[in-house]
């Protein structure tokens, strides 16, 4: 593993990728257009939530805003890196291409996961940090260093465990070719990140935290946010973000063993 | 399409938002304050997963790739319009999604045996007709969209933003009764509403204008169809062979 080696290509990949995204410039203003109205319409169903009640699952509206943030941070990251990268996996497969990933002198899974981008992704991630500050003023949070620390290790693990579970589902297209409905699955799951997890059930909270663990990726760095957390959740973050991580490492060069080429 | 079973399984899994909802309204007595009981909400949310299933549209994903991939041009020569193709497309996928929707449903009365109800005959094929409306809506406004295909090389992007409105405002998170009255005014007047919420509300037996729903279904139908075949005529005198 040569670092200054792997800097200096993914240099050459920002560059060639935002390159070719630039040509298609009204496509990223009406990407803009429409994170901003995600987030209002999610805004205006949290409203209908609290309409009449003050709390949901023990969280204020002004609360749940937080949630709302961090979703909209989180999932600025996922169109900005994940979903262009991580669907180009399936045609990776399908079309047989992935022969030429596997035979460059680079590993094939930092090939894949960062050979593009979509800048449209960054103004949802502005916009979610705008949401953000505007969350701190208004539950008068008080920042010091030991919470911004804590907040940037949840966040990252966050980014970590979404990344894993990105690169996890794209990954068994090896075996069955198709996945674009595998992802759907998964951002329908990764929708309910938009509510606090005590809102839900009992037995659905199980679910999202220890089979598909949703619960990790916005709820605890919010309670961070709110000064809610204790520090075992904090740590069960930390740990459950390094099993995703090593684990969907393992998986995929299992998974390789399993490629056959296509088409070729 | 039988060939693709785990993929149509997947994506009726993909379907399930509305049980999450479902799941946050009752949990924390949200209903109460919309004179909507536990029973009759559960209802409506498991209608309005089927409405969706049956409603669902991509006719703009296919026809950009096609059009991308300069497989529309042989589609042109043949004298019938290639919408047909995709219409029967979305037909055929809809049949076999119908069992994987049974399933998700017998697994719902499992969870929730006191929302079992067995609609009348009439209120059925009445729903079956107003889905099957709300269907031809969308197609008809995606297929709209997908003819900005022949201007703009991608117009997916057109159909994500308009998806944002039609994902909050028709009723597949939350009912268009529990809306607050500025939106109650005018929404009404949108197409939003007739997609899932007034199918969804006539097949539980929530209360809802019959009559009213489905002519503004109709009237809708009537104002985006000549808008297609508008757009269709001037977007194929536009059109330059890609890709071939």
């Amino acid at each position: 593993m040569n670092l200054r080696k792997y800097l200096k290509v993914y240099k050459k990949f920002l560059h060639t990728s935002l390159a070719s995204e630039l040509e298609y410039k009204t496509n990223i203003l009406v990407d803009l257009i429409t994170a901003i109205l995600s987030l209002l319409g999610s805004i205006f169903l949290l409203s209908i939530f609290f309409q009449n009640n003050g709390y949901i699952g023990g969280w204020k509206f002004e609360q749940a805003l937080i949630i709302q943030a961090i979703y909209t941070i989180l999932n600025g990251i996922t169109n900005t890196w994940f979903n262009p990268n991580l669907t180009e996996i399936v045609k990776h497969i399908r079309e047989g291409t992935l022969d030429f990933v596997l035979l460059k002198p680079i590993d094939s899974q930092f090939f894949i996961s960062s050979k593009k981008i979509n800048p449209s992704g960054f103004l949802e991630i502005l916009l979610g940090f705008f949401l953000l500050f505007f969350c701190i003023r208004i539950n008068q949070i008080n920042l010091n260093l030991s919470f911004l620390t804590l907040s940037l290790i949840t966040i990252s693990c966050s980014i970590c465990i979404l990344y894993s579970l990105w690169f996890f589902i794209s990954t068994t297209t090896i075996w069955f070719v198709k996945t674009w409905n595998a992802i759907e699955v998964l951002r329908s799951f990764l929708y309910i990140g938009r509510f606090p997890l005590n809102s839900f059930s009992f037995s659905l909270r199980i679910f999202f935290s220890v089979f598909i663990p949703i619960a990790f990726i916005t709820t605890i760095p919010s309670e961070v946010f709110l000064g809610l957390s204790v520090l075992w959740k904090i740590l069960l973050e930390v740990i459950v973000a390094t099993v995703f991580l090593i684990t969907s490492r393992k998986f995929w060069l299992f998974a390789l063993k399993f490629y056959s080429s296509a088409s070729s | 399409m039988l060939e693709y079973r785990v993929e149509i399984a997947l994506w009726a899994i993909s379907g399930i938002i509305p049980f999450f909802m479902l799941n946050i309204w009752t949990n924390n007595n949200l209903n109460e304050s919309i004179n909507i009981s536990d029973i009759m909400l559960s209802r409506y949310f498991l209608c309005a997963f089927f409405v969706r299933q049956f409603s669902v549209v991509w006719v703009v994903f296919s026809f950009e790739e096609d059009s991308l991939m300069g497989k529309v041009s042989p589609y042109l020569i043949q004298p019938l319009n290639p919408f047909f193709r995709y219409f029967a497309q979305h037909l055929a996928e809809q049949i076999t999604r119908f069992p994987f929707a049974l399933i998700i449903a017998f697994f719902f009365f499992i969870f929730n045996p006191e929302s079992l109800w067995i609609p009348n005959l009439g209120i059925l094929l009445l729903s079956i007709v107003s889905t099957f409306l709300s269907f031809l809506i969308q197609f008809l406004i995606q297929s709209i969209v997908a003819c900005l295909c022949f201007w703009t090389e991608k117009a997916s992007s057109i159909e994500r933003l308009l998806f944002i409105p039609t994902l909050f405002l028709s009723g597949l998170l939350a009912p268009v009764v529990s809306f607050p009255a500025y939106m109650k005014s005018w929404i009404y007047l949108t197409p939003f509403p007739y997609l899932i919420d007034f199918p969804a509300n006539l097949l539980s037996g929530n209360e809802t204008n019959i009559s009213g729903g489905l002519s503004m279904q109709i009237l809708w139908i009537f104002l985006l169809f000549p808008l297609f075949k508008k757009i269709w005529s001037q977007g194929t005198k536009k059109y330059t062979a890609m890709g071939s």
